[in-house]
């Protein structure tokens, strides 16, 4: 959690393979809402999560990604997590994201 | 662990006997805006006649968590007492400016972003005190946001009931459908709290939630 903040502070967008748990989440949340007015320009945190295995269709291949969660994690997952002064907007729906920077 | 279970076992059943019930800790969560206070007003005016909190179109209104106490509702024969405690909005970015663009001083807004920080990091600690949550999201804004997710995960992983509520359905811009389609596990119950549309449905699935404590 602390190399994700360092690296939100010094201006850099993170993209991890797999999520973050809920508890994390919120974790970053109240840790860069600590900072906000603290640190020059710094207003907070954009958090994105695409997740592809969520439309899987049909019983077997969900009991497959079940079973491969289970043993690996959500690795299917990808989560980007950005400064908010930075990343102007992330559009989400399930199938894509668009990351439109400032700069 | 066992004993833990025994004697919980066995208090419910008692507590069923004689009648006693644990009063239910009902949090308002939900990104700002969505009409959380405004969801626990109409409730507080219709069962106490007094409101909890102020509302403004200006976001982040609610910078503190706020509570009542003992709030008995009597609805079709049942009793339901709670605590009902509204928390500010949840978000992951808090700027300044934005409050500019409704007219406020630049001190004020200033003043605005610290306290709703602040807030933010309050709501979220309240999480260990609550038993049941109703999720209130504006059903005019995209369902699918990282802050309604966030709030929703949490909660299942800490195992409280959740009922989700799509607010502002008076509004033209209001699509259920795709609250619902964002949620498909859970029941969501569209209303308006600012004209009172649909809080029969509301109070129905709040006692449907509460047996899950």
């Amino acid at each position: 959690m602390k190399k994700i903040l360092d690296k939100i502070l010094r201006d850099e967008i993170v993209i991890l393979q797999g999520r973050l748990a809920p508890e994390e989440e919120t974790s970053l949340i109240q840790s860069t809402m600590a900072l906000v007015g603290r640190i020059k320009k710094f207003k907070g945190v954009e958090i994105a999560v695409i997740n592809p295995g969520k439309d899987e269709e049909g019983i077997l291949n969900k009991i497959k990604f079940r079973i491969a969660r289970a043993l690996v994690g959500q690795r299917d997952a990808l989560t980007i997590v950005g400064p908010a002064s930075l990343v102007k907007e992330i559009k989400r729906d399930p199938r894509k994201i668009d990351l439109l920077l400032k700069r | 662990m066992v004993f833990k279970k025994i004697t919980g076992f066995f208090g419910k059943i008692f507590s069923n006997m004689f009648g006693g019930h644990k009063e239910l800790s009902l949090g308002f969560y939900g990104p700002p805006n969505a009409g959380k206070t405004t969801l626990a007003n109409k409730i507080c005016k219709d069962w106490t006649g007094e409101e909890l909190g102020s509302v403004s179109k200006v976001p982040h209104e609610t910078r503190s968590v706020q509570f009542r106490e003992k709030v008995e509702i009597e609805y079709n024969g049942k009793k339901l007492q709670m605590k009902l405690i509204d928390t500010p909005g949840i978000a992951t970015k808090i700027d300044y400016e934005d409050f500019l663009k409704f007219g406020m001083k630049k001190k004020d807004s200033q003043k605005r972003a610290k306290e709703a920080t602040q807030g933010v990091i309050d709501a979220i600690k309240w999480l260990d005190d609550v038993n049941a949550v109703v999720v209130v999201i504006d059903s005019t804004q995209n369902p699918y946001s990282q802050v309604n997710i966030t709030i929703i995960g949490n909660l299942v992983a800490r195992n409280i009931p959740v009922l989700v509520i799509g607010n502002k359905v008076d509004l033209k811009k209001a699509d259920m459908k795709r609250l619902e389609s964002a949620f498909p596990e859970y029941e969501v119950i569209g209303i308006s709290a600012k004209f009172g549309k649909n809080m029969d449905k509301f109070y129905d699935s709040l006692f449907r939630m509460s047996k899950k404590i």
